[in-house]
C-alpha cells in the first residue's frame, strides 16, 4: 500500500542520522559588505559547509569563525541577498554580497511559493516592510491601499473590529463574497466572527507575527483552492526562524486616539426654536411643554480619547540547528467610545528544523491568542445623536440618575416598542458586555525529499484550528429597558465554538530539464477538512422583582446545544512547466465534494490553465531602458458553496419549536410545533470562471515596476435565496441555482524609486482598479433589498438584471427654484398621473467604480517619511441617519408622537420635512472620498547600550483626513447595501513606537 | 534519543494523513432535526404538526416572537406574514373602520388608499401565509392516512384520534382557501396530491367556491359534535359558521345572483345558532385577556398567549398598534402609536362614551403624565389636512386590550405579549347572517326570528342582555344589518368583505375619510375589490395570472 511503503521511505533513513565529525579547529575571519555601496552588512549568517557551525556577522559586517581543519567551504546568507559560497583562505576574506532584485523574491502562492519573475497568475504580496504603518490591530488592515483591487472597509473605528473584504468586487450575491484566508496553510473559517458574536476572528493574528501577505486574484491563481476561492484568497504567513545567533526584537507603540469628525446634529437652541415655531402655528404644546433649558451635545458625552499600548517581543534564531521564533505579544486598547476595551494576548511558535540531511524539513506553527473585550454598546452612537439636545445629563431618578423620558408614573416611556432610546450614558455605563475569544492555531507541515528518488517529494500539512469564544452581557437595573415590572436587570452568557480541523497530504515532483532550458513541477494532492461549529442556546436570565432570585427572561430553548458540521474533500492536480527560458505554463485541476449538497450534486471540478511569456529575456534582451516584461494570461474556474449555516438543504428536516413561546394551545395544555424546512435536492456548486491578462513591467533597471491586469469574472448558477411558488415548497423562498452575474475590470500599479543614492531613497507607488459589476441574469425576477433603518419592512436596494448588485431603487425628488427638495413631491416616471410602488427607479450604487491607493516613503540618511492614502470614486451611500431623523413629526422625527422630543439631523435646516421620505434619491449621496490614511515618520537610532542593541524610533498619524463631497460622518462604509446609519467613528490616531533589536 | 521522539511524531502525522484519505462519509445530519420517518412515529410527533397547523393562525414561526420565520422571502416577520395582522391589514385597512399613521413611506397608507402594486410586500406576505398553512396541512394529511398510519406502527385510539384530526385539517384548509378566495379571487391550488418542488395550477374563483362547499360538507360527519371538542380546536359548529358566511358572500364568489344561497346561508346560521350557544353578557369582556372564557358565544378562537404563543403580529399587535401613550390602559408596556378608526366609524354610534351602546370602546383618555392627547371623537377630527400621518388625529380603538376581567396579572410579566384570543366566529356574526339571509330573500328563515336575533345583538350591548330596550329595532332594513355588523364586529377582520357584499367597497356611493387617498373621500376603481397578484409569485410560477387592472 501507497501509505505504508511512504512511512517505510521514511522512518528507515531516520534511523541512520549521521553524526557530524568533529576535528581539529582553526579561526576565519572577514568582513561582508553590500556589492553596490559598499556599506557593511549586520546579521548575514556564515557557515561552514556540510555543519552546523555558524556564526553572524556583527554591525561592522565582520565575522570570526572556528573550522574544522576539514573544512573549505563557508555558506554565505541574507535575506535580500543572493547567497554563496565562499572557498575558505588564511587572510581575512572580503565578502561582497550582491542584492537580490525584486523580481526575484519568492512569492507564496496555492500550496508552494513562486519566483515572481515565474508567475502566471495574477498575485499582490505584500512583505512587512510595505505594510500599512500605525496602530493596527487586525492583519488584514496592513493591505489597505497597497493591493490594487482590493478593498477593505472596516466596519468602524472600533478596535479589533471586522473588515469587508472584496476582491475585485462582489462574485456571489446569497453566496459569499468573502475572500478566503489561509494562515500558514491552513483555510481558516470566512467570515469576521466565531457565530453571532461580537468578536472578529482575524483580530486574533497579531500583525506583529506577519512576514508576508499574498492576494491571489484570479482564477489561475485561486483554483488551487477551488470551492472557495471564488472571492479570491488572501495567504498570511508567519514569521520563522533562521539559522544562527538568536536575535530578539522587541516592539512597543503607544496611541492616542480621538474622534475625527462626529454626525452633524441640531443643537439645543434650534431644536427650541423649531419647537417653539411649531407650536405657535399649530397651536400644539404639547412638545413646546417639554423643551428643557439645556444645549447638551450628547456625541461629546459618549467618546473619550483612546489609548492603546501595543508590545510584542520575539527571538528568533535556532537552538541545536532547529530554526526557530517564538513572539509574545500584548495589546490593550481602549476605543473611543466609553468603556470599549480590547486587550488582546498572543503567543506564536514556529520551528522549522529539517532532518536526515536536508531530506526531511519540518515546519511547525502553533498561535494562541486570548482576546478579551468589553463591547460598548453601539447603539449609544445612535442614541446619543438622537438625544434631546435641550435636556440635562442627570436627573433625580431611579435609572441612575441620568435623565431618561419617564411618564408621569415614573415608568419608561414605551420601552417595548422600540422607540424611545434610553440616554446614551446609560447605554454605556449600565451595560456590560464583554467577551473573550480563545483561538488555537496550530500545524505541522512536513516536505520529505525521497531518498531513492530526490526528485519526488511527500509533503503532509495537518492543522487544527479551534476557536472558543464566550460571551456575558449584564445590564444592570438602572438600564430603563430592563427595569421592568417583574424583572430587573439582564444577564445573557454566550458560547460558542468553532473547530476546523485539516490533512493534506501531497506529492510533488520537480525536475530541471536542461535541455529545454526549462523545468516541470507537478503536485497531486488530498485534502481533507472538517468544520464543525459548537452551538449553545442559553437563555437570558433576569432577577424577579417579587422574589429577588434569578429567573429566565426568555422562554426555555428546546435545543441547548447544536452542532452543524460541514465536510469537504478534495483532489488538486497542478503542473508547472517552463521551457526555453521565456515561456512559462501552470495548469491544474481540483475536486471538492462538499456534505452541503446532495449525494449527487456533490462533487465540483474546478480547472485552471495559464501562460506567461517573458517578452525581456526574448526581444529586448539587449534593451537597458526595459528591464523587465513579461505577458500572462490565464483562465480558471472557481467554486462556491458558502450559504451560511444551512449544511443540511437538500432534504426535509423537521425542527421543533425554537423555544417555549412557540406553542399553540389546545383545551389547557399547550403543544410545541414541528415544522418541516424548504429544501431542494437539485442545489449544487456555483461556479466563477475569470480571465484574465496582465502585463508585468519593469523600467531603468527596475527603478520603475509595476504591472497592468484586465480581467472578466462570470459567475453563473448563482447560490439565489431566491422567490419560489408558494405552495411548491415550504418557504416562498430557498436557494437554487438561478441568475449569472459579471465583474469586468482593469487594474493598474506602479512603483517608482525617483531618487536613490547613498543618502537619500525616494519611493512612490500608486494603483488603481477599475471595476463594473453587473448582475446579468435573474431569470427574470427582482429582489428588493437592503432593509432601511426606521421605515416598517422598507428596503432602498434592487437586484435586478443588466444592474450592478448594489444598486439603489429609489423615487426621483423634485425640488423647488432654490433647490429644496419638495416633501412628498416625486416623478412619476411612467406619467400615469399616480405617484406610486410604479414609479421608484434605479438610481445610483454603493459599488465603487474605482478604487486607488497610493503610498510615497522617503528615506534620507537616519530618517524616513512615509505617506499612505487610499481612496474611491463612484460609491453612493443611503443616508439613513438623515432620512430616518431629518424631519420634524412622527416616528424617528424631532416631534415623536409619543410625547418625547428628539434630536434630528441638521440636514432638517435644508429640508424642513415635517414627515419622512424614506425613498426619496435626496438620500442617495456621493461617497466618494480620499482619506490619508497615514502619514508616519522614522529615526535610526542605530546602535545603543554599547553595541549591544539597535534601536529605531517610529511616529505616526493615523486617519489624517478626508476628503469626500458626503454629508455623513463617513463617507467608508462597510454595509453592502450601501446604507449608513451611524456607524462607531473612526478615531485619528497618533503613535508613538520604538523597535529594538538586540 | 532525541530523533526516535520525532520520528513517532512524523509517523503520527503521517498516519493521521493517511487514514484522512480514506474517504469520509460526507452524508452529516444535523444534531436537532428528524427526518419525517422519525416525526411521524409516534403520536405526539403527530401532535406537534397538528398544533403547528393551528399555530400558523397566531404566531409567524417557531420562535416565538420571532426569529424563526415560516416564510421568509424578504418579507417582515413580524408585519407582513402574520395572518391575524395580515387579515386585519387587508380586510380592516382600506375601509371605514381603520386607518395607520406610521410614517414609512405610505407603504400602509397604499392599502387605504387603493394604491396597491402586484410588487407591495403586505400583499407578497398576505398570499404567502394562506398557502403556506394549506402546504403544511397537505404534509399532514399525506402523513395521516390510513396506510401511513399503519405503516408508522400507529393503531388503537392514537389512530382514531390522529384520524379524526384530518378533518379538523381540512376545515384549517378550507378556512385558508376562503381567505384566498375573498381576497385574490382566485388561488395557487394544492390539496395532499400535489408534489413538492412542483409549481402548482391556478384555480378559479367559482371552482374554489365548490371546492370550499364540498369540503366542508365532506367533512361535516367526522368533525367533532358542536361544543365537544376542547378549546382551541374546531368542531362542527366552526364549519355550520364558515358555511354560512360562504354562503351569504356566495353571489360575490361565483358571480351568481341567487337566492338558494341565502337558503343555505339561513340553514347554517340557524344549526349553529340552535347548538347550544349564547350571548355573553359583557361585550367589553369578549376582548379582553381572559377572553377564552367566553366558550358559549366563541365557536372559534385563535389562541394567543403572552408567555408561549408570543408573536408581533397576533393580538399583541391589535393591542400596540391601537395605543400610544394611553398604553397601560390597554395593559402594555408600551404603545406603537399606529393603528386606529376613521371619522365614518364614529358616525355609526350616536353616543361614543360607551355608555348607551358598551360597543363604542373608544378611548378618551388623557394622558396626564406629560402631554394632554386629544383623541378624536367627531368624525370631523381625522379629517385634518395635516394627512395621514398624526396617531393624535383619529378616533383610539380600545376594543382589544391586555388586561383582564377579573383584574389578575396577564401571563407575560414584561406586558409586551397579549393573552387576547382572537375570535374567527362568534355567535352575534351568526344571528346577523340570519337576518340579512332573510332580508335578502332567502327561506327557511323568518322576519320575526330575524327581527329577534338582531335585537338580541343590540340588547346585550345595551347591557339588558335578552331585554327588550332602548336599543331595540321594530324594523329592520339590510342597511341596518350592515351598520349593525360596522358596530358589533368592527376590527374583527370582516368589514371589507361586507362593504363588497353590500357594493359599497369601491363605489362613490359610500366614501369614508382619505378613502382613495383623498381627505373626503372619493370612489376607486372597481378592480380594488380584489388585490393584485404578487408579480413574484408570478414569476416564479407561470400557471399564476394578474388580476385585472393591476
Amino acid at each position: 500500500m501507497k501509505i505504508k511503503r511512504l512511512l517505510l521511505a521514511l522512518t528507515l533513513p531516520m534511523m541512520l542520522l549521521c553524526m557530524t565529525a568533529m576535528a581539529q579547529d582553526k579561526v576565519v575571519t572577514g568582513k561582508v559588505t553590500d556589492s553596490k555601496d559598499g556599506t557593511s552588512i549586520q546579521g548575514v549568517s556564515v557557515t561552514v559547509k556540510g555543519t552546523k557551525l555558524g556564526v553572524q556577522t556583527n554591525a561592522d559586517g565582520n565575522f570570526k569563525i572556528k573550522v574544522p581543519a576539514s573544512a573549505t567551504t563557508l555558506v554565505i546568507s541574507s535575506i535580500g541577498y543572493a547567497g554563496q559560497e565562499i572557498a575558505i583562505a588564511d587572510e581575512s576574506l572580503s565578502i561582497k554580497m550582491v542584492q537580490q532584485s525584486k523580481t526575484d523574491e519568492l512569492v507564496v502562492v496555492a500550496y508552494g511559493t513562486r519566483k515572481k519573475t515565474d508567475l502566471t497568475g495574477s498575485v499582490t504580496a505584500v512583505s512587512a516592510k510595505d505594510f500599512q504603518k500605525g496602530a493596527i490591530s487586525s492583519p488584514e488592515q496592513l493591505l489597505q491601499g497597497k493591493v490594487p483591487g482590493l478593498q477593505i472597509t472596516s466596519g468602524g473605528g472600533q478596535p479589533g473590529g471586522g473588515s469587508l473584504l472584496r476582491i475585485r468586487g462582489q462574485s456571489s450575491i446569497n453566496g459569499s463574497s468573502d475572500p478566503l484566508i489561509v494562515i500558514d496553510g491552513i483555510p481558516v473559517a470566512s467570515g469576521n466572527s466565531v457565530g453571532g458574536s461580537a468578536n472578529n476572528l482575524l483580530s486574533t493574528i497579531d500583525p506583529n507575527d506577519i512576514e508576508s501577505m499574498s492576494v491571489l486574484k484570479d482564477a489561475s491563481a485561486t483554483a488551487m483552492y477551488g470551492s472557495r476561492a471564488s472571492g479570491g484568497v488572501i495567504i498570511i504567513t508567519t514569521k520563522k526562524g533562521s539559522k544562527g545567533k538568536i536575535k530578539f526584537n522587541y516592539n512597543a507603540q503607544l496611541s492616542l486616539g480621538n474622534v475625527a469628525k462626529e454626525e452633524s446634529v441640531l443643537s439645543g437652541d434650534q431644536i427650541r426654536s423649531i419647537i417653539n415655531a411649531d407650536a405657535a402655528s399649530s397651536g400644539i404644546n404639547t412638545w413646546k411643554n417639554l423643551l428643557g433649558t439645556n444645549n447638551t451635545d450628547w456625541q461629546k458625552q459618549i467618546y473619550q480619547n483612546s489609548v492603546g499600548f501595543d508590545n510584542n517581543i520575539s527571538a528568533s534564531g535556532a537552538i541545536k540547528n532547529i530554526p526557530f521564533r517564538v513572539s509574545l505579544g500584548y495589546l490593550d486598547q481602549t476605543g473611543v467610545l466609553l468603556t470599549d476595551k480590547f486587550n488582546r494576548v498572543t503567543t506564536s511558535v514556529n520551528l522549522s528544523p529539517k532532518f536526515l540531511h536536508d531530506d526531511l524539513a519540518v515546519n511547525v506553527n502553533f498561535k494562541y491568542s486570548h482576546n478579551s473585550s468589553r463591547f460598548a454598546d453601539q447603539n449609544a452612537i445612535g442614541s446619543a445623536v438622537n438625544f434631546d439636545p435641550t435636556q440635562p445629563i442627570h436627573q433625580q431618578n431611579v435609572y441612575g440618575g441620568n435623565f431618561e423620558w419617564l411618564t408621569a408614573a415614573g415608568i419608561p416611556i414605551n420601552t417595548n416598542g422600540g422607540s424611545v432610546q434610553p440616554n446614551p450614558l446609560s447605554m454605556l455605563n449600565f451595560r456590560n458586555h464583554t467577551g473573550n475569544l480563545d483561538r488555537y492555531l496550530g500545524n505541522v507541515q512536513l516536505d520529505y525529499k525521497l531518498k531513492f528518488f530526490p526528485d519526488l517529494h511527500v509533503l503532509v500539512n495537518v492543522g487544527v484550528d479551534n476557536a472558543i469564544n464566550t460571551e456575558q452581557d449584564i445590564q444592570n437595573t438602572n438600564l430603563v429597558t430592563t427595569h421592568q415590572a417583574a424583572f430587573s436587570g439582564s444577564r445573557y452568557h454566550f458560547l460558542q465554538g468553532n473547530q476546523n480541523y485539516l490533512a493534506d497530504v501531497s506529492l510533488y515532483y520537480a525536475k530541471e530539464l536542461k535541455k529545454l532550458k526549462g523545468k516541470i513541477d507537478v503536485l497531486v494532492l488530498h485534502s481533507y477538512q472538517d468544520i464543525i461549529t459548537n452551538v449553545y442556546n442559553n437563555p437570558t436570565y433576569g432577577t424577579s422583582s417579587s422574589t429577588g432570585s434569578d429567573t429566565t427572561i426568555s422562554s426555555p430553548i428546546t435545543n441547548p446545544t447544536d452542532k452543524p458540521e460541514l465536510r469537504i474533500e478534495s483532489y488538486l492536480s497542478r503542473i508547472n512547466f517552463s521551457f526555453a527560458n521565456y515561456y512559462l505554463l501552470t495548469a491544474s485541476v481540483r475536486s471538492d465534494a462538499v456534505s452541503r449538497f446532495a449525494p449527487d450534486k456533490r462533487v465540483g471540478y474546478f480547472p485552471s490553465a495559464a501562460a506567461a511569456w517573458k517578452l525581456k529575456d526574448e526581444f529586448f534582451k539587449n534593451t537597458t531602458v526595459l528591464s523587465d516584461l513579461k505577458l500572462r494570461v490565464g483562465v480558471g474556474k472557481t467554486g462556491q458553496q458558502d450559504i451560511g449555516s444551512t449544511n443540511y438543504y437538500y432534504e426535509p428536516n423537521y425542527y421543533q419549536s425554537v423555544n417555549a413561546a412557540a406553542q399553540y394551545q389546545f383545551g389547557s395544555t399547550f403543544y410545541s410545533f414541528s415544522r418541516p424546512t424548504a429544501y431542494n435536492p437539485n442545489l449544487t456548486w456555483e461556479s466563477t470562471t475569470t480571465y484574465n491578462l496582465g502585463v508585468d513591467y519593469g523600467f531603468l533597471k527596475n527603478r520603475i515596476t509595476g504591472n497592468v491586469e484586465v480581467y472578466d469574472k462570470k459567475t453563473s448558477g448563482l447560490l439565489f435565496n431566491v422567490a419560489v411558488a408558494p405552495g411548491s415548497n415550504f418557504d416562498v423562498q430557498e436557494y437554487e441555482n438561478i441568475g449569472s452575474m459579471e465583474s469586468k475590470g482593469v487594474e493598474f500599479a506602479i512603483n517608482t524609486i525617483p531618487v536613490k543614492n547613498k543618502d537619500l531613497t525616494w519611493e512612490l507607488g500608486f494603483n488603481i482598479a477599475y471595476n463594473k459589476s453587473q448582475i446579468t441574469d435573474l431569470g427574470g425576477r427582482i429582489f428588493q433589498v437592503g432593509g432601511v433603518s426606521g421605515g416598517t419592512g422598507g428596503t432602498i436596494g434592487i437586484l435586478q438584471a443588466g444592474n450592478d448588485p448594489s444598486s439603489f431603487y429609489v423615487q426621483k425628488q423634485i425640488y423647488n427654484a432654490n433647490g429644496t427638495p419638495i416633501q412628498g413631491l416625486y416623478q412619476d416616471i411612467n406619467r400615469d398621473g399616480v405617484i406610486n410602488a410604479a414609479d421608484y427607479t434605479i438610481f445610483k450604487k454603493a459599488n465603487p467604480d474605482y478604487l486607488f491607493g497610493f503610498t510615497t516613503q522617503v528615506m534620507y540618511k537616519k530618517y524616513s517619511l512615509g505617506l499612505a492614502a487610499h481612496g474611491a470614486l463612484g460609491n453612493y451611500l443611503y443616508n439613513n441617519y438623515n432620512a430616518a431623523h431629518g424631519f420634524s413629526q412622527g416616528n424617528g422625527g424631532i416631534e415623536n408622537p409619543l410625547s418625547f422630543i428628539q434630536n434630528g439631523s441638521s440636514d432638517y435646516m435644508n429640508t424642513k420635512f415635517t414627515s419622512p421620505q424614506w425613498y426619496s434619491n435626496y438620500y442617495i449621496e456621493n461617497a466618494s472620498y480620499f482619506r490619508l490614511d497615514n502619514i508616519n515618520f522614522g529615526y535610526n537610532v542605530g546602535k545603543i547600550l554599547k553595541n549591544k542593541a539597535s534601536l529605531r524610533i517610529t511616529a505616526s498619524c493615523q486617519n489624517v483626513f478626508v476628503i469626500t463631497k458626503y454629508s455623513g460622518m463617513d463617507p467608508e462604509n462597510s454595509s453592502t447595501n450601501g446604507i449608513d446609519n451611524n456607524i462607531y467613528p473612526r478615531p485619528r490616531v497618533f503613535t508613538l513606537g520604538a523597535s529594538l533589536d538586540f | 534519543m532525541k530523533y526516535n521522539t520525532i520520528s513517532k511524531l512524523v509517523i503520527f502525522c503521517i498516519a493521521i494523513a493517511g487514514f484522512s484519505s480514506c474517504s469520509k462519509d460526507l452524508n452529516l445530519n444535523p444534531q436537532n432535526a428528524q427526518v419525517p420517518t422519525q416525526v411521524y412515529s409516534t403520536p405526539a410527533g403527530y401532535l406537534s404538526v397538528l398544533a403547528k397547523i393551528y399555530g400558523t393562525l397566531s404566531i409567524t414561526g417557531d420562535q416565538g416572537p420571532a426569529g424563526s420565520p415560516d416564510i421568509s422571502g424578504g418579507l417582515d416577520e413580524g408585519s407582513q406574514v402574520a395572518f391575524i395582522r395580515g387579515m386585519f391589514n387587508f380586510q380592516e385597512l382600506p375601509t371605514d373602520e381603520a386607518i395607520e399613521a406610521w410614517n414609512d413611506g405610505g407603504v400602509l397608507d397604499n392599502i387605504h388608499n387603493f394604491n396597491l402594486t402586484s410588487s407591495d410586500k403586505f400583499v407578497y406576505g398576505m398570499y404567502a401565509r394562506p398557502i403556506y398553512d394549506i402546504t403544511l396541512i397537505n404534509e399532514y394529511l399525506r402523513e395521516a392516512t390510513d396506510a401511513q398510519l399503519a405503516a408508522n406502527g400507529i393503531t388503537g385510539a392514537d389512530a382514531t384520534n390522529i384520524r379524526n384530526s384530518r378533518a379538523e385539517a381540512r376545515f384549517l384548509r378550507a378556512y385558508n382557501y376562503w381567505l384566498m378566495m375573498d381576497l385574490f379571487g382566485k388561488s395557487t391550488f394544492i390539496t395532499e396530491n400535489s408534489a413538492i418542488g412542483a409549481n402548482p395550477p391556478e384555480i378559479s374563483r367559482a371552482n374554489l367556491y365548490n371546492y370550499i362547499v364540498s369540503e366542508l360538507q365532506a367533512i361535516d360527519g367526522q368533525l367533532a359534535p358542536a361544543k365537544t371538542i376542547e378549546y382551541g380546536r374546531v368542531d362542527q359548529a366552526a364549519e355550520w359558521a364558515l358555511l354560512a358566511r360562504v354562503y351569504l358572500n356566495a353571489p360575490t364568489y361565483t358571480g351568481i345572483t341567487s337566492t338558494t344561497y341565502y337558503d343555505s346561508a339561513i340553514t347554517y346560521a340557524t344549526k349553529v345558532i340552535n347548538a347550544g350557544y349564547t350571548l355573553s353578557a359583557s361585550y367589553p369582556g369578549l376582548f379582553l385577556a381572559d377572553n377564552d372564557k367566553n366558550t358559549n358565544e366563541f365557536i372559534f378562537a385563535v389562541n394567543c398567549d403572552g408567555l408561549h404563543t408570543q408573536a408581533y403580529g397576533n393580538t399583541t399587535f391589535l393591542v400596540h398598534a391601537a395605543c400610544s401613550s394611553d398604553n397601560l390602559y390597554y395593559g402594555v408596556a408600551g404603545g406603537w402609536a399606529g393603528y386606529r378608526a376613521t371619522g365614518a366609524l364614529a358616525n355609526l354610534f350616536t353616543d361614543l362614551s360607551g355608555t348607551t351602546d358598551t360597543r363604542a370602546l373608544f378611548t378618551t383618555f388623557t394622558d396626564t403624565s406629560r402631554i394632554k392627547v386629544v383623541f378624536g371623537t367627531t368624525a370631523g377630527q381625522i379629517a385634518t389636512t395635516t394627512g395621514t400621518g398624526d396617531f393624535s388625529n383619529g378616533l383610539h380603538v380600545a376594543k382589544f386590550r391586555n388586561v383582564r376581567s377579573d383584574g389578575q396579572a396577564t401571563n407575560d410579566p414584561t406586558q409586551t405579549f397579549a393573552d387576547v384570543d382572537f375570535p374567527i366566529f362568534r355567535l352575534p356574526e351568526m344571528y346577523l347572517i340570519y337576518a340579512e339571509a332573510v332580508l335578502r330573500g332567502g327561506n327557511g328563515g323568518s322576519q320575526a326570528n330575524a327581527l329577534k336575533y338582531f335585537n338580541l345583538v343590540r340588547e346585550r350591548a345595551f347591557g339588558h342582555a335578552g331585554v327588550a330596550g332602548s336599543g331595540d329595532f321594530t324594523t329592520i332594513a339590510l342597511s341596518d344589518i350592515l351598520n349593525e355588523r360596522g358596530r358589533e364586529l368592527y376590527w374583527e377582520g370582516h368589514r371589507r368583505t361586507d362593504l363588497i357584499r353590500f357594493g359599497l367597497f369601491t363605489s362613490g356611493t359610500y366614501v369614508w375619510p382619505w378613502k382613495g387617498g383623498v381627505l373626503s373621500g372619493t370612489g376607486v376603481s372597481a378592480n380594488n375589490n380584489l388585490l393584485p397578484i404578487p408579480e413574484n409569485n408570478i414569476i416564479s410560477n407561470p400557471n399564476l395570472t394578474q388580476n385585472t387592472g393591476f
